[in-house]
C-alpha cells in the first residue's frame, strides 16, 4: 500500500511538472520573441460569445437617455408652463425646482464621485462583483456563473499566479544580471529584450488582449509620454510595446525590491519622499533625463491618481512644465470583461491584483497620439487641458475640468459663484 | 446575484421603508451605499458637514435651504429611514400603483413634490411664504449678481402674481395654483438607479 501511495505521489509530481513545463514553453518562449499562438484570441472570442448569450438572458434595464441640458435649457422649460407676463426681473417661484432636483440629484450621486468607483454595467457580465442590480435570473444562468467561478478561481488564477512570478522574477534576475555589464549598446539592448519579455509574461498572466493603434505615433526616446490612469496595470499594458523610463515614488517592500533591480539594467526615476515635496527639483530631474537622448521616454500620469475609466479628470500642469513636446497615449479598458479600476480606499494593492487575476480578461485598446507641442504663449495649465481634451476624444471618455485631488479636498467658492452668475444672467440680463 | 439580498438584511426595517415609501430593494441597498460613503467618519449616522461635503451640491445655491430640509426641527443627526423618506419625495410617480382612497397619499405624490419646494421656500413653517422669506431665497440664488433695489422688485413682482388673497404672502394653496401647468412629476424626479 505504501508503495502504491509513493508511486501515485510520484506520478503526480510528474504530471505537475510536466504541466508546469508546458505551459511555461507555451507562454514564456513566444512571450520573448512577441509572438502570439492565439490562444487568448481564441479565448476571448469564447467568452464573448457566452457573455453575450448570458445578456441575451436577462432583460436589459429600462435606460431613460441621460439629458444633460444645461440650466438655461432647463428653466426655460420650467417656465414655459408657467405663463406669467414677463416684465422687469425674469424670476418665477418654479426656478427653484431646477436648483433641488440638481442639489437632491448630487446627494443622491455626484460627478466626482461617481468617477471613483467602478463603471456600472448595462448588463452582467457574470462577475458577481458587477452585479450591483441584477437578481436572480434563471437556473441556466446560474449553472454557467457557477461554472464561471471554478474555471476562473480553480484553472485560471493558478495559472495566472505562476505566470506573474515567473515574469517578477525573472525580471529582478535578469536586471541585477544586466546591470553587471559594463555600459555598453549591447547592455542596453539585452535590457529592453529582457523588459519586454518580462512585461509580456505579466500580460499574459493577467490574459491580457491589447490592440495598439497608431504604432507610428510611438514615443521616440528623450520624449515625454502622458496617459491617463487608470490603475497599476496601466504600466504593464504600455510596457508591452515598448521601453519606457518610469517615474514614481520609491516604495519598499517587493515593489522596492523590483525597482532598485530595474534602475540597476536601465535607467529609471525614482523618487524618494522627501524629494517628492521640492516641485523643482523634480522637475529638474525629469529634465535631465529627457535632455539625454539615449534614454527612454519617460511615463507619466498627469491625473495623479487613479480614475475609473470613463471620464479624464484635470491634468496637474507640472508634468507640462518639462519639456516642450508631449507625446500622449489614450488608454481605455474594455469593461465587459472585468473591472480594471483600482478603487484605492476599497482595495489594497494585493486584493486588486487578486481581483484583476480572477476576471475574465484584460481587454484593452491604446492609441498613440501624435506629439502636441506647447505653443508660444500658451502656459502650462492651457496645453494640460489640450492634452487632456486630445486624450479623452480617442479614447471616448469624459473630459472633465474636476481636480482628482478633490477625491480628498474640498470645493472652491469660485465654483458657487459662477452658478449663481450664470443663474443671474437668466433674470435681469447680464 | 445575493449580494442585494445580503446587503438588505443588514438594514433595519427595510420591509417597512420600502412599504412606506414605495422603493425596490435595490434602490434601498444603493441608497444605504450611499449613505455610508457620505458618512464618511463612520459616525453611523449623517450630519450637515457631510453633506457640505459633497461637490456638485457646494456649488449648488440653494444647498443651505436644501440641507435644511434633511435636517429639520433643528436636529444635528439624520439616521438611515428619515434620509430615505426625504429622497423619497422624488421618486418617479408610479403610473401603476393602485391608488387606495384609505390610503395615506404617496411621499412622491404631485401635492407632496410641491410641499417639499414649499418648504424650501418657508422657513418659518407658518404655511406661508412671506415677502422676506422669498427675499431671503433669491439673496441666495443670486448672492453679489444683483442689487437689493433688483431683488426689492423681483420679490414684490413675484408676490403680485401669485398672491390671490392679497395678503402679501404665497399661502401653499396659492402656491399649488400658480403650478396648475407645471409638469411637477417629471421636473422633480430622478433616477435613482443608472
Amino acid at each position: 500500500a505504501k508503495a502504491i501511495l509513493g508511486g501515485s505521489w510520484w506520478l503526480a509530481n510528474v504530471l505537475l511538472g510536466m504541466w508546469i513545463s508546458v505551459v511555461l514553453a507555451l507562454t514564456v518562449l513566444p512571450a520573448m520573441f512577441g509572438l502570439s499562438l492565439g490562444f487568448t484570441d481564441l479565448y476571448i472570442k469564447v467568452l464573448v460569445k457566452t457573455l453575450e448569450w448570458a445578456a441575451l438572458r436577462i432583460q436589459r434595464a429600462q435606460k431613460v437617455p441621460k439629458g444633460d441640458s444645461s440650466m438655461e435649457e432647463e428653466i426655460v422649460e420650467l417656465r414655459r408652463m408657467h405663463p406669467h407676463p414677463l416684465t422687469g426681473g425674469n424670476f418665477t417661484l418654479c426656478d427653484t425646482f431646477y436648483f433641488c432636483k440638481k442639489g437632491i440629484e448630487s446627494i443622491v450621486e455626484d460627478q466626482v464621485t461617481q468617477r471613483f468607483t467602478s463603471e456600472e454595467l448595462a448588463s452582467w457580465n457574470l462577475l458577481t462583483r458587477t452585479n450591483n442590480n441584477f437578481h436572480y435570473i434563471s437556473m441556466r444562468v446560474t449553472i454557467i456563473w457557477g461554472l464561471g467561478v471554478f474555471i476562473r478561481y480553480c484553472i485560471l488564477l493558478p495559472l495566472r499566479i505562476i505566470l506573474a512570478a515567473t515574469g517578477l522574477s525573472w525580471l529582478v534576475i535578469g536586471t541585477t544580471l544586466v546591470g553587471i555589464l559594463p555600459n555598453s549598446n549591447v547592455k542596453d539592448r539585452i535590457s529592453d529584450l529582457l523588459h519586454i519579455t518580462c512585461y509580456r509574461i505579466c500580460a499574459r498572466g493577467l490574459s491580457a488582449k491589447i490592440h495598439y493603434h497608431n504604432k507610428e505615433n510611438h514615443p521616440k526616446k528623450g520624449g515625454i509620454c502622458v496617459a491617463n490612469h487608470t490603475s497599476p496595470i496601466d504600466i504593464v499594458i504600455l510596457a508591452n510595446d515598448g521601453c519606457y523610463a518610469m517615474v514614481g515614488q520609491v516604495h519598499g517592500g517587493l515593489m522596492g525590491l523590483i525597482q532598485r533591480s530595474m534602475v540597476r539594467s536601465c535607467p529609471h526615476v525614482w523618487f524618494e519622499r522627501s524629494e517628492m515635496k521640492d516641485r523643482h527639483a523634480v522637475a529638474k530631474r525629469l529634465r535631465d533625463h529627457v535632455a539625454d537622448k539615449t534614454k527612454q521616454p519617460i511615463l507619466i500620469f498627469p491625473e495623479g491618481t487613479c480614475i475609473n475609466n470613463t471620464s479624464v479628470m484635470m491634468f496637474k500642469k507640472g508634468s507640462f512644465e518639462i519639456g516642450k513636446t508631449i507625446h500622449p497615449v489614450a488608454i481605455k479598458y474594455d469593461p465587459q470583461f472585468g473591472d480594471a479600476f483600482w478603487n484605492s480606499a476599497k482595495y489594497s494593492m494585493v486584493a486588486y491584483l487578486l481581483r484583476m487575476m480572477t476576471s475574465w480578461a484584460i481587454v484593452c485598446n491604446v492609441w498613440y497620439l501624435p506629439p502636441m507641442s506647447q505653443q508660444d504663449g500658451e502656459d502650462a495649465v492651457n496645453f494640460a487641458n489640450r492634452v487632456k481634451s486630445a486624450i479623452a476624444h480617442q479614447g471616448g471618455l469624459v473630459d472633465l475640468s474636476w481636480d482628482g485631488g478633490l477625491k480628498r479636498g474640498k470645493v472652491k467658492e469660485s465654483y458657487k459663484e459662477a452658478q449663481q452668475k450664470m443663474y443671474s444672467s437668466m433674470i435681469v440680463g447680464h | 446575484m445575493g449580494s442585494t439580498n445580503s446587503t438588505l438584511s443588514k438594514i433595519p426595517n427595510a420591509g417597512d421603508l420600502m412599504q412606506e415609501t414605495g422603493f425596490s430593494p435595490a434602490h434601498i441597498v444603493r441608497l444605504y451605499d450611499r449613505y455610508k460613503a457620505l458618512d464618511k467618519d463612520k459616525k453611523g449616522h449623517l450630519c450637515p458637514q457631510d453633506f457640505g461635503a459633497i461637490k456638485e451640491l457646494a456649488m449648488n445655491p440653494i444647498s443651505d435651504r436644501i440641507i435644511g430640509a434633511f435636517f429639520s426641527s433643528g436636529q444635528e443627526v439624520l439616521d438611515f429611514p428619515s434620509f430615505v423618506r426625504i429622497l423619497a419625495h422624488f421618486r418617479p410617480v408610479d403610473k401603476n400603483r393602485p391608488k387606495d382612497p384609505n390610503s395615506p397619499e404617496h411621499i412622491n405624490s404631485r401635492s407632496n413634490k410641491l410641499k417639499f419646494i414649499f418648504q424650501l421656500y418657508d422657513q418659518d413653517k407658518d404655511g406661508k411664504i412671506s415677502r422676506q422669506e422669498l427675499l431671503q431665497v433669491l439673496r441666495t440664488m443670486l448672492e453679489k449678481q444683483v442689487t437689493e433695489e433688483q431683488l426689492e422688485s423681483i420679490a414684490d413682482r413675484t408676490i403680485q402674481e401669485a398672491d390671490l388673497d392679497r395678503d402679501d404672502a404665497i399661502s401653499f394653496d396659492e402656491f399649488r395654483k400658480s403650478m396648475e401647468k407645471v409638469n411637477i412629476e417629471h421636473k422633480m424626479s430622478i433616477r435613482f438607479l443608472r
